[in-house]
């Protein structure tokens, strides 16, 4: 509901259709000119804090319990700490590729639920539609073929997550230096049936996304854009690799401030800055300083990042995304959603390679080494590079736990869509539903996971306040309602 | 004297043999009564009282009662299993049982058994009592948050092992399991192999750098309730 205290304050709270609960802030100037929009995430959660005293080994599947839409990255990242912490980093390929199915399967899940349950609405809808037909139900209704996709996706995702780490959320497949089952013949069979269909299914939806962006290019081009550093992790050979890799960071030109960076040492090149507004934390590239060394992660970055995409179809997608910019990174927060797709069409393939991979029905599942007190695991999550950083005592229990979370490096990009967004379209103008809705995408188009990023759980509800030139709130939007 | 104890437990008659208690002719008779303290390598304790039966009408620890002739035995009773689930809903409102992130879940008997009862969530509130870990030991890790003070250990530990490592300190809500020693879990003589470890029948006893080793679906408890192993038995008996 809407209650403006004064007329230049706008709140929208919750945001929509997005993981986790948050509210956007637009203040207005006495022409009602936008002055300042913020994205605000209101959770706590401070398992970076409980977790002391529990013993490693406990982690990967505590740690994952900040999230239930992706929570395999959790584990994952958790996990890669806890192989270096008992010296078994050397996984045997065995474990390494059961990890990687599993990772695979979460990010062939997790983005098609992004695509097709929280986006499609406003791509097939358009951003003005009725907010009672612009939902998943609408969809469904008008374009059923797609959502039994979307839904079927996402189930193959989830079963892959399910054979691999025992349960389709909070699994405990990964153990540190391993995993605890490899996948038996009949598990591979049931999945090598339907992977032609999900692979041919990622196609389309990619084409979805792909011909959405070109018929709209005009006004997606500058819808929320700006110039941006980016940060992922890239294979050795500069491969785009989503489960491990070396850090790599570019300027918005393409330049390189850091290349094939051993993520143990990622503390000397990010640092983390604390603002009183959010319990999201603002991370930014040491060398660049904090006003400009704030980055972007996730699918726009990788595929900018990378070199290559290791499987033909997503390399040859990854070909003709470049092309739009000739080479150079592509700055469009809208584009977003086309890597997005890549990444699902390269998800499905590496699938593909991996049920017709006879290590994973090997039996030498964990190796063991020289025992860490430190240790630092990274994983490129569906919405971009997890940081887990931990240390443990020689009792075996967490003394100090670090996370940088997908969303957290996220924060400035998200604050900057918001504010050029709510500069290009609230300005000097009656606030509508449709307009509001417009800031949402922008923060949709980073598929934030709000709860994750607070180190804290649930829906992304999100609210937008309007603050006057003086700092009060004079309009409060939530959902569906009116800003006055 | 007859060598046999003839008895009924829920109208189903059922031989005991002398010395035997409720519990133990019960499964031998594949009847399950539900347990957490007893366990058959130990001497009874009776303290947990979830084997509470009603013996010709009057409740008893079937765990302690030794069995008589003409013993009319009721257990798998509306009353009595309403009685179970306060008491093991009490179990886990009076520690901090986490089972989703718990190594022992899935081979925890207080979990299955819960799963048994059918508790979905405990009618009293949690206590969230303020308890320590101790991991001390190289190879053995106490977790107090989940202990429920069956003195499994404690017997299995002077018993079995030939030891006294573990006992009790405090009374009431303030009872807590510790050890002999007067600092920590390294400075007593508690060795990984020894029975007392791995008797505890919740997570709060554990072999260190172990857990999650066997995958969910081939846990102890994932296919099949606690106490279905007992009545395989009658079900077997009843087949031949």
């Amino acid at each position: 509901m809407s209650h403006a205290s004064s007329p230049n304050m706008i709140v929208i709270e919750p945001v929509t259709r997005v993981e986790g609960h948050g509210k956007v802030t637009i203040q207005l100037d006495d022409e009602r000119k936008v002055k300042q929009a913020r994205l605000h995430i209101v959770e706590f959660r401070g398992f970076e804090r409980f977790i002391h005293g529990r013993p490693f080994w406990e982690i990967p599947v505590l740690v994952q319990r900040l999230c239930g839409i992706c929570p395999v990255s959790h584990h994952l990242a958790a996990a890669k700490a806890m192989d270096r912490i008992v010296g078994g980093e050397n996984l045997t390929p065995t474990a390494e590729k059961m990890r990687r199915l599993m990772h695979y399967g979460q990010m062939l899940q997790s983005h098609a639920l992004h695509f097709f349950h929280l986006c499609s609405p406003d791509f097939l809808f358009g951003f003005d539609a009725d907010p009672a037909i612009r939902n998943v139900i609408g969809v469904a209704k008008k374009f059923p073929d797609l959502a039994v996709q979307g839904v079927m996706l996402r189930k193959y995702g989830q079963e892959i997550i399910k054979a691999t780490a025992g349960k389709k959320i909070h699994g405990t497949g990964a153990i540190p230096g391993g995993v605890n089952k490899n996948l038996s013949i009949a598990e591979r069979d049931v999945f090598l049936k339907d992977i032609e269909q999900i692979v041919a299914w990622s196609v389309g939806a990619l084409k979805v996304a792909k011909d959405y962006t070109a018929a709209n290019l005009k006004e997606l081009a500058d819808f929320g854009t700006f110039d941006s550093n980016h940060l992922s992790l890239v294979r050795a050979d500069g491969a785009m690799d989503l489960y491990h890799g070396n850090l790599r960071a570019i300027d918005a030109k393409g330049k390189k401030i850091f290349d094939q960076v051993d993520y143990q040492n990622y503390l000397d090149y990010i640092v983390e800055e604390v603002k009183p507004w959010s319990y999201m934390k603002f991370p930014f590239i040491k060398s660049v300083g904090p006003e400009n060394g704030w980055y972007r992660v996730g699918p726009l970055s990788r595929v900018n990042l990378c070199d290559f995409i290791p499987t033909p179809m997503a390399e040859a997608e990854r070909k003709q995304f470049m092309a739009l910019t000739k080479g150079a990174p592509n700055n469009i927060t809208m584009a977003y959603h086309w890597t997005r797709m890549i990444e699902l069409l390269h998800s499905a393939e590496v699938i593909r390679d991996l049920l017709h991979d006879k290590d994973l029905q090997g039996t030498d599942l964990v190796v063991k080494g020289e025992r860490r007190r430190e240790a630092v695991g990274l994983i490129e999550a569906p919405r971009g590079t997890l940081f887990h950083h931990y240390i443990v005592d020689d009792n075996d229990q967490i003394v100090r736990c670090n996370l940088i979370v997908s969303t957290t490096n996220n924060n400035t990009p998200m604050n900057r869509a918001v504010e050029k967004v709510a500069k290009d379209y609230l300005s000097g103008v009656e606030v509508t539903e449709g307009l509001l809705n417009r800031v949402e995408i922008a923060i949709r188009a980073y598929d934030p996971c709000l709860s994750c990023a607070t180190h804290a759980m649930g829906q992304m509800p999100l609210v937008v306040e309007v603050v006057d030139a003086a700092g009060k709130v004079v309009g409060r939007g939530e959902r569906g309602t009116r800003i006055g | 004297m007859s060598d046999t104890i003839p008895f009924t437990i829920d109208g189903v008659a059922v031989e005991g043999r002398p010395g035997q208690t409720i519990l133990q002719a019960a499964d031998d008779a594949g009847i399950y009564i539900p347990r957490l303290c007893a366990h058959k390598e130990l001497h009874p304790f009776g303290s947990c009282r979830v084997c509470t039966v009603k013996v010709n009408g009057r409740p008893q620890s079937a765990c302690t009662m030794p069995c008589a002739k003409g013993m009319v035995v009721e257990n798998n009773t509306p009353e009595l299993l309403e009685h179970r689930r306060g008491l093991v809903e009490m179990l886990f409102v009076e520690g901090n049982h986490y089972c989703m992130f718990c190594e022992k879940s899935g081979n925890c008997e207080l979990q299955a058994l819960a799963y048994r009862l059918g508790i979905m969530a405990p009618r009293y509130p949690f206590q969230f009592p303020d308890r320590n870990v101790d991991a001390s030991h190289p190879d053995v890790l106490i977790d107090r948050n989940r202990c429920i003070l069956c003195a499994r250990c404690v017997r299995a530990s002077h018993d079995l092992d030939g030891k006294n490592v573990f006992q009790f300190v405090g009374r009431g809500s303030k009872k807590r399991i510790w050890i002999n020693a007067e600092a920590k879990l390294k400075d007593t003589n508690l060795d990984v192999t020894d029975k007392a470890v791995e008797i505890c029948p919740v997570g709060a006893i554990l072999k260190k750098r172990q857990g999650y080793a066997v995958p969910v679906g081939q846990r102890l408890y994932d296919h099949q309730p606690i106490g279905s192993d007992i009545e395989a038995k009658r079900a077997a008996a009843a087949q031949a």
